[in-house]
């Protein structure tokens, strides 16, 4: 079936007057359509499948999303691809050992997953961290802050298509992982803050190393404020796009920067302080309209006020022990080995058989670069747990997309899911 | 593959030469980023430690544009097939490079739900050894396998397993101590 | 570690930690809860019937605003067993971290199951962000949640039998598996 276009006659003259020559004479034309009729009012939506494999850099996330032209109607993320059992490995465990399966969880900030390991393990065993341990706790804590919102700048740049962004954040974030280095030895994945303290002391020379690099980021940090948070095209692609308002995040348990981007000024690390936070000072970022704009704009603050708190922990690191003295729990010095026969029985057990927790059970949390971490721990008075939960911020920050991504475009829901900055590790565990 | 195909003699010599001359430098990788692996995967890429200057920063998402697979990180039960899919999907010549320990043999994780070894379900070339591999040792790993494709002694280790290639590199990493981290200097504004 | 024996010696009601008013309220409100103090954390074990009810109450009346966590403890091994006075122990232990912004305090609730029935009432339509939780808790240890909108498995794949995470289900360490050499450099 075709229809004749109908022309009105003014306009048809005016056509013709514009083709040259008259050459293209505007013929009524016909519609032939290769499925045998014009189409029809589509009222079908399709349904997408985004990865688990795909080019955002956000891990094995796969969402599913229903759109109707080019708006989301649902998504629903599908996640699991990337669960390593890691709870039932640190099952098989001893609790020395525990750091080093907890800290792959969330990838991105392992000094937090092993503060809050730690911090449980400490909790059941009733054992108090000298002040040497905290601070350098901390200040390795931040540090990892720095980094983990670093490489969000970088990704979260890259996603919305500021490609030069990857570079600059790698750069930043590459000093940062040199300097963990150079404290504990790996760039990634650290296993250093171990129950009962740290796993050894901070080398010589640190202050000048730490200044230097605080000093680089925040060099770094204006370059990208420049670059970005003015930008129009930035602004457009993220101002008032993936917004949450504060019921619907307390309400799906999201916690951490996409919290306080709505306007809710919850930091663990003010509300509930641990470690020393509350001997130094700094500010707890919030945003106003709980958009993409404002968790990119919060977190390039939480890098400031990393600074902020490593500088201070630069001026006021107490000297002292950077583990506890107690033996049972933690190794003694490399040295005493080789004088003492109860040291080197001491380390034996420890590595070989770990050291026995009362049995019990504890939940603690600190406030990742992702939100609320907590680890939930039973013991059962042998050297390895019976149950080692994380809470790890990311499952519920990601479950939130399924809210978040709806009404919007699919381009959209690119920005979006790097805003919430999901970490698979610990959202598969 | 083609360049099996070929009679090997001394008139297709400069041929095969040329041919593995150009798969050594244009290399694709499509990443399988997975977990930590990834973003020390992702630090190759980047400024430091730079990949462009193999040509190879231009990751294709799709993997029929890609033909180096850098399986990055832990395969889960579930994602087993989705690997398997991706690999079926590159076109040949392809490589493999299994980065890390999970990929590489299951790593600390040697229960239900990890795939123990990469292998088990693709070719693996290369074994880059780590928990993560730094960027150094992640280089060692890729310009080894350049190496192996411009002599040709891939091919040949390929035919002689009957699958990948199966080369292990060893560890590299460690800015040594007198090596200071470069600062980057700027013109005071 | 304070028990509610050395409170109930001071000539308090048995339950009624004066640490913590928001667990005196649930003992007041739901008969059978045991309050008890964990290294100086506040835990309600409260009846299976009443875990929903007990929810609600602390989202509508207490102002906990958040529930951070729904988890499941398998305790089929155990070699020593923390003994809390009046709670009748079970095989699987459902716990709940909860969270008041408001108040700035948190509580923990706990609830038995037994072996043989493993389930309990959902809280995802109190507190919405448990869906997956509940979801994973399901996956990982067999636990039906009665109300759940989607209970289906979350971090296996959909057809894997099993829960991994109970004690005698998948092994939590397999043999390693030397391979063969690979071809010599």
């Amino acid at each position: 079936m075709s229809e004749p276009i109908k022309v009105s006659p003014p306009e048809e003259a005016r056509l013709e007057a514009q083709t040259d020559e008259g050459a293209q004479q505007l013929q009524p034309k016909r519609h032939e359509v290769v499925t045998g009729g014009l189409w029809p009012e589509d009222d079908d939506t399709m349904i997408i499948n985004m990865g688990p494999q795909h080019p955002s850099t956000h891990g094995v996330l796969r969402v599913m999303l229903e759109l109707d032209a080019e708006t989301v109607l649902q998504a629903k993320p599908v996640i699991g691809y990337l669960h390593t059992g890691m709870e039932k490995t640190g099952e098989e465990l001893t609790y020395v050992q525990g750091a080093t399966n907890v800290t792959r969880m969330d990838y991105l900030s392992p000094l937090a997953n092993e503060l809050v390991f730690s911090m449980a393990v400490e909790q059941l065993l009733d054992l108090e961290m000298p002040p040497r341990a905290t601070w350098i706790r901390m200040l390795l804590v931040e540090l990892n802050r720095m980094s983990s919102h670093l490489l969000f700048q970088a990704t979260n740049g890259m996603d919305v298509g500021a490609v030069s962004m990857m570079v600059y954040g790698w750069r930043e974030r590459e000093l940062t992982l040199r300097f963990l280095e150079k404290i504990t030895g790996l760039r990634m994945n650290h296993n250093f803050i171990r129950p009962g303290g740290v796993a050894a002391d901070l080398p010589d020379g640190w202050q000048h190393d730490a200044e230097e690099l605080c000093r680089t980021v925040e060099q770094g940090v204006r370059e990208y404020s420049d670059l970005l948070s003015e930008n129009p095209i930035f602004i457009e692609r993220l101002m008032g796009v993936g917004t949450i308002s504060t019921e619907d995040a307390l309400a799906l348990g999201v916690t951490g920067p996409i919290l306080r981007a709505t306007g809710f000024p919850w930091d663990l690390r003010k509300a509930q302080p641990y470690l020393a936070y509350d001997e130094v000072d700094f500010d707890v970022m919030y945003g106003r309209n709980g958009d993409c704009y404002d968790r990119f704009r919060l977190r390039l603050d939480e890098i400031l006020e990393s600074i902020k708190i490593v500088r201070q922990c630069i001026d006021a690191m107490p000297l002292g022990d950077y583990r506890v003295q107690d033996r049972k729990v933690t190794p003694p010095p490399r040295a005493r080995i080789d004088e003492s026969m109860e040291a080197l029985i001491h380390h034996f057990k420890l590595f070989t058989e770990g050291f026995r927790v009362p049995p019990g059970e504890t939940y603690a949390s600190v406030e990742s670069p992702r939100g609320e971490i907590g680890c939930y721990l039973v013991s059962d008075g042998t050297g390895k747990p019976v149950r080692l939960h994380i809470r790890g911020p990311s499952l519920y920050n990601l479950q939130s997309l399924g809210t978040i991504a709806v009404g919007g475009m699919v381009s959209d829901a690119v920005a979006i899911i790097s805003s919430l900055d999901p970490i698979m590790g610990e959202t598969d565990r | 593959m083609g360049l099996e195909q070929l009679p090997h003699n001394f008139l297709t010599a400069r041929l095969e030469d040329l041919v593995q001359w150009a798969r050594e430098r244009s290399m694709f990788p499509a990443t399988f980023g997975l977990a930590c692996c990834a973003m020390e995967m992702m630090a190759t890429g980047a400024a430091h430690y730079d990949l462009a200057r193999y040509g190879m920063e231009v990751w294709r998402a799709s993997p029929r544009q890609a033909d180096l697979m850098i399986v990055a990180g832990r395969v889960s039960q579930k994602m087993a097939p989705v690997l398997r899919q991706v690999y079926d999907q590159m076109v040949d010549p392809k490589w493999v490079i299994s980065m890390g320990v999970c990929a590489s043999t299951g790593g600390m994780f040697n229960n239900y739900a990890l795939v123990q070894g990469v292998d088990q379900i693709v070719p693996v070339d290369v074994y880059v050894p780590g928990c993560p591999p730094g960027p150094e040792t992640l280089f060692h790993g890729i310009l080894t396998l350049h190496h192996q494709i411009r002599t040709g002694d891939l091919l040949r280790r390929r035919d002689a397993s009957g699958t990948g290639a199966g080369i292990q590199v060893e560890q590299r990493d460690g800015t040594p101590s007198h090596v200071q981290p470069i600062p980057i200097r700027r013109k005071s504004a | 570690m304070a028990t509610d024996t050395d409170h109930a010696a001071a000539g308090e009601p048995p339950g009624a930690s004066p640490a913590d008013e928001v667990a005196a309220a649930v003992a007041a409100r739901f008969a059978a809860t045991i309050v008890h103090e964990s290294h100086g954390q506040p835990v309600v074990y409260v009846e299976r019937s009443a875990w929903h009810d007990v929810a609600q109450f602390l989202r509508d009346e207490e102002r906990f605003t958040q529930c951070l966590d729904v988890t499941v403890v398998d305790h089929l091994v155990d070699s020593e067993r923390a003994v809390i006075p009046g709670v009748a122990l079970e095989r699987f232990e459902v716990v709940a971290n909860f969270l008041s912004h408001p108040r700035n305090r948190r509580i923990r609730a706990i609830c038995e199951l037994p072996a043989d029935d493993p389930t309990v009432a959902s809280i995802a339509d109190v507190y919405v962000g448990m869906n997956f939780a509940e979801r994973e808790a399901f996956d990982m240890f067999g636990v039906v949640f009665e109300g759940h909108p989607d209970l289906t498995r979350l971090l296996m794949p959909d057809d894997w039998v099993g829960h991994p995470l109970r004690k005698d289900d998948a092994p939590g360490r397999i043999p390693v598996e030397f391979k063969e050499d690979p071809a010599p450099r």
